[in-house]
């Protein structure tokens, strides 16, 4: 079994989309309730902020294989303005936008493996792995 | 899409059953705001036993509708919080330390009584 599936972020409602889609990916690949959950609320974090902070972009998944272990990649791409201070962005408690500046800190504490790659001006690539325990 | 709210003596109780998206969370926060003022109730249970996620814009909304309702006079009970939405909501980092939560609704109702005669 491999897939690659995605879901584009345009509209608020892509988010619901995106993390439902996530959660049945993970279920498929046999993650636990609780794993579920963290997943899709990863999911949710993400595509919030491509649809808040770019306008558009695109939540993708993936199944990746390691020597003995299996997990769920999702990839959060987007060509908005890009993350100045990535150090920054990840301080729990950091909002540009009012909000409780709880994503980004959170999705990094969710998941198991965690990577933006930003430029500014270009837009912003979010990888973040789970894999099945 | 619009969660109803039921209306029972001197309080309200919510049953929320859907997957939330960002709309129907606000749309939830002014349509409380405004019945807590009509009805003029002193409590209100809201039930999450259906909800399987809970990220950092619907906790933000549901600790403000907590905040909002509090200064209006009502006390909010939260119920049915799932384990693994409990899970997931300590590692965004969202302690909800001050929010008086039980079980579920029934637990609640007991609870609001108990929080309003103090
Ligand atoms: N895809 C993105 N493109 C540009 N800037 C971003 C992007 N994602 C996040 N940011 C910036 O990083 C900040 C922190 O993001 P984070 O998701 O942690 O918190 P928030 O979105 O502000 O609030 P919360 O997610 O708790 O509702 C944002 O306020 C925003 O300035
Ligand atoms: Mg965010």
């Amino acid at each position: 079994m491999n897939f690659q599936s995605g879901v584009h972020i345009k509209k608020e409602w892509d988010i619901v989309g995106a993390r439902q889609l996530g959660r049945n990916r993970a279920k498929e690949l046999g993650f636990g309730t609780v794993d579920q959950a963290r997943i899709a609320t990863a999911i949710s974090e993400l595509a919030r902020n491509i649809y808040l902070y770019a306008g558009t972009g695109r939540v993708s998944f993936e199944i990746v294989e390691d020597i003995n272990k299996k997990g769920l990649k999702i990839v959060a791409a987007d060509e908005g303005p890009g993350i100045l201070d990535i150090s920054q962005v990840m301080e729990d408690g950091f909002s540009t936008s009012g909000g409780l500046g709880a994503g980004l800190p959170g999705v990094k504490r969710l998941m198991d493996d965690f990577d933006i790659d930003s430029v500014q001006g270009e837009g912003t690539v979010i990888t973040t792995i789970k894999w099945v325990r | 899409m619009r969660i109803p709210i039921l209306k029972l003596h001197n309080y309200l109780l919510v049953s929320i059953q859907i997957d939330l998206d960002d709309q129907t969370a606000i749309q939830f926060q002014e349509d409380l705001l405004s019945k807590i003022h009509k009805s003029g109730a002193t409590g209100v249970v809201i039930d999450l036993t259906s909800v399987d996620i809970i990220d950092s814009f619907i906790a933000k909304v549901l600790g403000d509708v907590i905040t909002m309702s509090d200064l209006m006079g009502a006390k909010v009970v939260l119920t049915g919080i799932q384990p693994a939405v409990a899970m997931t909501l300590i590692d965004l980092g969202i302690h909800m330390q001050d929010v008086p939560t039980a079980l579920d609704l029934e637990q609640g109702l007991i609870k609001l009584r108990q929080e309003l005669e103090e």
